[in-house]
């Protein structure tokens, strides 16, 4: 990490009058994992002070940290929290964060009313009927990249070879993007998220945008059958044609579909092959496999620190968040709070998983949730299924996953069968 | 049971849909809807579940007078709920992860 180093900020200067509980308030927000499917170690001030807290961001700038299970979902789903980016003093946890802090970002970046109508334009494509009569077609394409992946035989990467191309794969045929330009955006997704230079991002923020744009050029000229090619019929037959809202659309609905679905594809995938007593369960009873996704959602938690901003003072457990203040959204300790999950850190899918936030709460909660839990389960089971003697093709601990101030996941999967 | 969808809040997330597929739908714009012929939920256990689950709260529901009982769970009752039999399994001792 080159921006900054999430693991050692030092003191901060911490001189807000509302704070208390001064044990966690030192503690720097994210940090890196040590064990990639469960929260850091650091972290272990912040369990005992729920439901929030103080935290020190990378800039060392003070934000609260919502770690209690009852308020996050009472406070995602409260609009005086503002998630428009674009807002002065919006909280970023990484310097790359920051560095494109201002751009136009569609839906995760915009309040209601805008945030209600812009939903609307592309909810149609995400329900849960949709994704049920998408799944054919993600059956389809899982076993071709494992045809694949097994042709070419073993060891193999798993991320490379299956858990990237699968959601990447979907999400184009969806969207209307042509596949074969997979690598270029890949590539961006991946500068886009981990930089490593604040420069890295923004620069693979203009690529992506350059590279949407001319695709929306073309459909306007020749529209398709995707729902980008849709949404740009719509806008046009509208006479209200707004090239920049639909890049961002683009943008986000292409890097949020195929990133998070890879990281839990890999991330999951470990976790399973490090718990073989759960895996065996799992193989013995495929119907587990809707309550296992949702458990590993829960315990996983990828998208770890979910940002907003308060534009009025809240009032929450005896604290005051005032306006002005950075929020922060801790879903790994959220997930395990113990009130509602025990023995929090323990993957149990026979526990009720249900009103994890993995996917986050309120407004904003996960647009490509129903596809996403589509593509899990089609993907863990086929994998399984097909490859029973699949492992891990190097010591667990050696295999490298991603930094604490990105969405989670593994690096690379060595795997052989 | 008297359950209330409340459209202009509804953000189509598909939660009680997921959750009480029995009652719940989405209609052709992904916004929340009742199944026809389950308007009174059907005597499902999992409306209220829906209900909860919903991260807009776009859903309420009410007892009537003559309706069977549905137990209320309140925020933090982490108490099982009644699932699918498919899904249902035999509880063991989880693992350390």
């Amino acid at each position: 990490m080159t921006d900054t180093d999430t693991t050692s900020t030092g003191t901060p200067t911490n001189t807000d009058p509302t704070r208390d509980r001064g044990a966690a308030d030192s503690v720097a927000f994210p940090q890196d994992r040590t064990c990639p499917y469960q929260p850091p170690a650091g972290y272990d001030p912040l369990r005992a002070a729920r439901p929030l807290t103080r935290i020190t961001l990378f800039d060392g700038r003070p934000a609260w940290l919502v770690t209690g299970h009852t308020a996050a979902r009472r406070l995602m789903a409260d609009q005086r929290l503002s998630t428009d980016r674009s807002r002065d003093g919006f909280p970023a946890t990484s310097a790359r964060l920051a560095a494109v802090r201002g751009r136009r970002t569609a839906l995760l970046g915009v309040d209601d009313p805008e945030h209600r109508a812009q939903r609307r334009m592309v909810l149609p494509e995400f329900t849960f009927k949709r994704a049920a009569a998408l799944r054919p077609r993600i059956r389809r394409i899982v076993d071709e990249r494992l045809d694949a992946m097994i042709a070419q035989g073993p060891p193999a990467d798993l991320v490379t070879a299956f858990a990237l191309p699968v959601p990447s794969m979907v999400i184009c045929a969806l969207l209307g993007v042509p596949y074969a330009d997979h690598d270029f955006f890949e590539e961006q997704s991946r500068r886009l998220l981990r930089g490593p230079l604040p420069a890295d991002t923004r620069d693979a923020r203009d690529r992506l945008e350059a590279y949407l744009g001319d695709l929306v050029d073309r459909k306007r000229q020749a529209p398709g059958d995707g729902l980008l090619d849709d949404l740009v019929r719509r806008q046009s037959a509208d006479g209200a044609f707004d090239r920049e809202l639909l890049v961002a659309f683009a943008v986000i609905l292409l890097v949020a579909g195929h990133e998070t679905t890879a990281n839990m594809i890999s991330l999951g995938t470990y976790t399973l092959l490090t718990n073989p007593r759960r895996l065996a369960e799992l193989r013995a009873d495929p119907g587990l496999l809707p309550d296992a996704v949702e458990e590993l959602m829960r315990v996983l938690s990828i998208a770890d620190g979910l940002l907003r901003m308060a534009t009025e003072d809240i009032d929450v457990d005896g604290q005051t968040i005032r306006a002005g203040d950075g929020v922060v959204f801790s879903t790994s300790l959220i997930n395990r709070d113990e009130s509602v999950y025990p023995d929090p850190d323990a993957l149990d899918w026979h526990r009720p998983a249900r009103h994890h936030v993995a996917f986050g709460f309120g407004i904003h909660q996960c647009l490509g949730q129903n596809l996403a839990r589509a593509e899990l389960e089609i993907a863990l089971h086929a994998l399984f299924d097909r490859l029973p003697t699949l492992r891990l093709a190097a010591p667990a601990d050696e295999i490298p996953f991603k930094p604490g101030d990105t969405i989670q996941g593994m690096l690379e999967l060595p795997v052989a069968w | 049971m008297r359950i209330g969808i409340d459209k202009d809040t509804c953000i189509g997330a598909g939660q009680c849909a997921l959750t009480a597929p029995d009652v719940f739908t989405q209609d052709d714009d992904g916004y929340s809807t009742l199944r026809p012929g389950r308007e009174d939920g059907g005597g499902s256990a999992l409306v209220r579940e829906a209900a909860r689950a919903c991260p807009v709260g776009a859903i309420t529901a009410e007892e009537t007078e003559d309706a069977g009982a549905v137990p209320f769970r309140t925020p933090g009752d982490t108490s099982r709920v009644p699932r699918p039999a498919a899904l249902r399994a035999p509880v063991e001792k989880p693992p350390p992860v």
